[in-house]
């Protein structure tokens, strides 16, 4: 676990002339939140282990503009877009991968109209064609026959129609997937989309993630999966709520991959 | 005088046609009142969503009870159909059952007529006892109150008395035939009808003349009486949900339009040679609204998911914000729309085709703000939806305004906004410190 993280950033490619395969976009979350970080690492042990040539932004990274746009201030999103777009074009980016859902929406559907065109992929996606190529190769042992249900993040799921590439990964590890009651396109919002993981909720019965981590619980899992660092803040606070913490992790896919791997 | 009965349905006739035509052009012209959107591109895929979703019912199916429920209402409307043509053609000429000289092939389109309008009358018994009975959830939410709630049963109750019209007329004619009256010659088979028939034996043939031609005339005159009642109720989705279908949103879910208005200030504020000084041209039109406070500001297509909404409530029940007992329901979102829109066009046709300023306005009249702030943009109301509406959007436009015209966001939302433009991040992080996480253990 002590191995020091390999991550090369573009500035430091760019000036040694090399052109990674794919850029890693880290996002606001991956970069800043404490429990995301771990996501992030995960996936660069990943990517460190399949010798993926990669690079991230670094400092030259902004937020993409989602929670802006979804907050209604599209001159806010489009100055946070055009300025990525600018960066990215610089570099003559052609694939990125991201850990995160709404940086996958915004950059892969929002971005082209603005000047900003790239095959843009979820990192679930990402690991899944590893895995496809032989690149990673992945053994159940840790999560062999463990109860894993998978919530799906709606900017991956119904914005996008991702639902196979995470569960398929998840089977992969061995495990038995299990299905909440709402799930694929009919899942249930975890409560944090539309920017109101920056907010308060609005006046009613019960917060959002309570209600899906309850459908969660219903499987009765051992572990939660996630796609999304939101939806794994939303999920980790909702069984917190439940006082399950200690019997039931909430884990993104890359986790479970890094930890099946022992990296 | 034996062309009186002709004349009569001549008139009755041109009066419901024109009447609905009237409406037609209402409607049109109050969808008009939306922004035009450009929605010429990729006609083939429009198309076949139109087959898939409207015609194919392929939506309704996802809620397996209602949806196959749905479809026997809807089959036996427009297979029933045909009799009616039958009917107008009847009524014009004065002939009666003209198509039964198609024999067998009569034969046996009466028959999957009268099996289809049993079925119909199952159906709907069954949907108001879902209604009125079960007391299912989405069909007691609040903004169900009042017309929506007496809208959605007198729809049953008048296809109901429709299929009760149709099969008593059968009857009858069963009966005619039977006991061998004249004009009434050996067509059609009955096998739903000739139970009813069972009860009209045994009374003199004029009564049931009588009868036959009362039930004849009322299934008529029903039939373009709910032509009419639709312009005025949630009903109008039997015609709109092809035109609705048609213009659905093609990107996948998780787009949104980029405002093309914006666009161009920020191309502006980012190229180097552009005069920060300069004065607007003379002939400058005057800045576009942001958003939308009303639904003049909306598009046409939006206007047009308004009136095609037809209250079923799948939104509202897979809402994350509604199933936690938020005021939101991406339903009441449409209704609103609709009761504005239709607000709007009574006071454009009071006004001699001008509109006068009402003091209101789709914001904070009809949908406020904690309605609008408490969607998480999940596209669940719009995944839900069996004839492909918005309401997601119309959300989206309404923030839109509500931050870049009347910078009203919740404070919290500000900061989180004040954050990005200043560091980068929703959250008062350095950009400098992007990068450190790869060196923390």
């Amino acid at each position: 676990m002590s191995t020091e993280l390999k991550v090369p950033t573009m500035a430091e490619l760019f000036a040694a002339g090399q052109q990674p395969e794919v850029l890693f976009w880290v996002g606001c979350a991956g970069s800043f939140d404490d429990r995301a970080k771990k996501i992030t690492k995960a996936f660069v042990k990943i990517l460190n282990k399949a010798q993926v040539s990669f690079a991230v932004l670094g400092t030259e990274e902004s937020c993409t503009g989602d929670p802006a746009k979804r907050s209604g201030n599209e001159f806010l999103f489009q100055m946070q877009a055009v300025t990525n777009i600018e960066v990215l074009n610089a570099y003559g980016i052609k694939k990125v991968v991201t850990t995160c859902p709404h940086c996958f929406n915004t950059l892969k559907n929002e971005y082209p109209g603005l000047g900003g065109s790239y095959d843009v992929v979820h990192h679930t996606q990402f690991l899944k064609q590893l895995l496809d190529e032989g690149r990673i190769t992945m053994e159940g042992g840790t999560f062999k026959g463990k109860r894993i249900t998978f919530h799906d993040p709606c900017y991956l799921g119904r914005a996008n129609g991702v639902y196979e590439a995470p569960r398929d990964l998840i089977r992969k590890l061995d495990a038995e997937l299990v299905e909440m009651k709402s799930c694929k396109s009919r899942g249930l919002c975890c409560g944090a989309g539309g920017a109101q993981m920056f907010k308060e909720p609005e006046k009613g019965d019960k917060d959002v993630n309570i209600e899906r981590t309850e459908q969660a619980l219903e499987t009765q899992p051992e572990i939660i999966a996630a796609g999304c660092p939101f939806c794994n803040t939303m999920m980790t606070d909702g069984v917190k709520n439940k006082e399950k913490e200690t019997t039931i992790a909430v884990m993104d896919i890359a986790e479970l991959i890094a930890t099946a791997e022992e990296l | 005088m034996q062309y009186v009965p002709n004349v009569l349905f001549g008139l009755i006739l041109i009066l419901g046609l024109g009447f609905f035509t009237r409406n037609v052009i209402r409607l049109k012209r109050n969808i008009f009142l939306g922004k035009d959107v450009d929605v010429s591109d990729n006609k083939p895929l429009r198309w076949k969503n139109m087959a898939k979703i409207a015609l194919g019912q392929t939506k309704m199916v996802v809620r397996p009870i209602a949806g196959i429920l749905h479809i026997v209402v809807y089959v036996g409307f427009v297979i029933i159909n045909i009799e009616v043509l039958e009917i107008i053609i009847d009524g014009l000429l004065g002939t009666h059952r003209i198509f039964s000289g198609l024999g067998t092939v009569y034969n046996v389109l009466i028959a999957s007529f009268e099996i289809l309008a049993f079925l119909v009358v199952v159906a709907v018994v069954l949907f108001w006892i879902r209604r009125n009975v079960i007391r299912l959830k989405r069909f007691i939410k609040p903004e169900m109150e009042g017309w929506p709630k007496k809208d959605g049963n007198l729809i049953l109750y008048i296809e109901l008395v429709l299929m009760f019209l149709f099969l008593t007329m059968n009857a009858a004619d069963f009966q005619l035939q039977q006991i061998g009256a004249d004009h009434y010659a050996q067509a059609g088979s009955f096998p739903i009808s000739q139970f009813i028939a069972v009860l009209f034996q045994g009374l003199p043939e004029a009564t049931i003349i009588g009868i036959e031609r009362t039930a004849w005339w009322m299934h008529i005159v029903g039939i373009l009486f709910f032509l009419n009642y639709l312009y005025y109720s949630k009903h109008l989705h039997i015609l709109l949900a092809f035109p609705n279908t048609y213009y659905g949103k093609l990107t996948p879910k998780g787009q949104l339009p980029n405002l093309e208005s914006v666009t161009n200030e920020v191309k502006l504020m980012m190229d180097p040679s552009a005069d920060p000084f300069a004065a607007p041209a003379e002939d400058a039109p005057v800045p576009e609204k942001f958003g939308a406070s009303d639904v003049t500001d909306l598009s046409r297509v939006q206007l047009l998911n308004a009136y095609t909404c037809t209250e079923c409530g799948r939104c509202t029940d897979e809402c994350p914000a509604n199933q936690t007992g938020k005021m939101l329901s991406p339903r009441k979102i449409m209704m609103d729309t609709r009761d504005r829109l239709v607000e709007v066009g009574n006071n454009i046709d009071l006004n001699n085709g001008i509109f006068q300023d009402d003091g209101k306005q789709l914001l904070d009249d009809y949908i406020t703000r904690e309605e609008l702030w408490a969607c998480t943009s999940c596209n669940a109301c719009v995944e839900a939806c069996p004839v492909s509406i918005d309401p997601l959007s119309i959300i989206m436009d309404m923030r839109q305004y509500l931050v870049m015209e009347q910078s009203a966001a919740p404070t919290d939302l500000n900061n989180m906004m004040g954050n990005i433009e200043n560091n980068g991040a929703p959250w008062p992080f350095n950009q400098m410190d992007r990068l450190n996480w790869s060196k923390e253990s």
